[in-house]
């Protein structure tokens, strides 16, 4: 077990713990604070994986900016505290029945999976490599995303404005 | 690059360790003589009054939403301005027309209002005024 392992475990641990807390505690606004907590971890993973734009992407905008339009969307609410969530078990055969699928699916999935492992290297960041596609391939992609954000930012602000 | 986020986690990790000790250390020096006052939640010196679990202005949640689209904007750029410079002209351009098509989105937005702050009437705060009165008459 070496150092990155240990790192690894760590972060699915503050991954999957604060998971659980998020989908199990009865305060709407402390299942969104652990969800920093769960999309920290997941950024911490990227890492470990050698997609340094991609935690940064995770950080800056899942942490920074989605997190806060959902405190915000959960503080608009009217009456917050008289909400009732409810997290009891419901349907237990239906959700029995969808777990197990899942879970057969997932371990067949893990099973078959011819996982291919390259030794750790010390790369250099992805960032560079990342604009030089943007700007060959995928220029038309790159204007398409911005006229799609354009047509997100228009909408929604003309919808919250009513 | 891993050794760049490695210098992170050892400052996070460190930083957690430095919080945890201080106020442990803290706990085992200071004596504990708490007192209904003391436990008072402080807000400049005022009394607090009411719950906090207030509704807040939709204007939040419209500056939050313009945020996160510019937000993911910038992200998109920060590979674009890493490397237009070696591709000229046409590298410019790619970029130029993005950030003319997010310009409209601004401008637009300026136009309309939503950057403004103090647009809609703020509704007035509702006090109970007679559970005010029997607070302030028990104390």
């Amino acid at each position: 077990m070496t150092v990155y392992d240990i790192i690894f475990y760590l972060f699915a641990l503050i991954t999957v713990g604060s998971a659980f807390f998020v989908v199990t505690l009865r305060n709407i606004v402390y299942s969104a604070f652990f969800l920093l907590f769960t999309l920290f971890g997941v950024a911490g993973l990227f890492v470990l994986l050698s997609a340094d734009f991609i935690a940064v992407v995770q950080l800056v905008i899942y942490v920074g900016a989605i997190l806060v339009l959902l405190l915000f969307g959960v503080m608009l609410t009217h009456n917050i505290t008289q909400v009732q969530i409810k997290t009891g078990t419901l349907q237990i055969i239906p959700s029995a029945i969808a777990v197990l699928i899942l879970a057969f699916s997932l371990i067949k999935i893990f099973l078959n999976t011819n996982w291919k492992t390259v030794p750790l290297t010390v790369q250099s960041s992805s960032v560079e490599g990342l604009g030089v596609l943007l700007l060959n391939q995928y220029s038309v992609v790159f204007e398409l995303i911005g006229i799609l954000l354009l047509i997100a930012l228009i909408g929604a602000a003309s919808m919250a404005r009513r | 690059m891993l050794t760049e986020f490695g210098k992170i986690f050892v400052f996070i990790l460190v930083a957690i360790f430095f919080v945890t000790v201080s106020v442990f250390v803290a706990k085992l020096l200071r004596p504990s003589r708490p007192t209904y006052e003391k436990q008072l939640t402080y807000e400049c010196g005022e009394d607090t009054i009411g719950s906090p679990w207030v509704q807040f202005n939709i204007r939040f949640y419209v500056v939050a939403l313009i945020f996160l689209i510019f937000d993911v904007e910038i992200v998109l750029l920060i590979p674009w301005a890493y490397v237009y410079k070696t591709f000229g002209i046409g590298g410019y351009l790619v970029g130029a027309i993005f950030l003319i098509l997010l310009g409209l989105g601004m401008a637009y937005e300026w136009r309309k209002g939503d950057l403004e702050w103090s647009r809609p009437p703020l509704p007035k705060l509702k006090v109970n005024k007679k559970k005010l009165f029997q607070i302030e008459k028990s104390e």
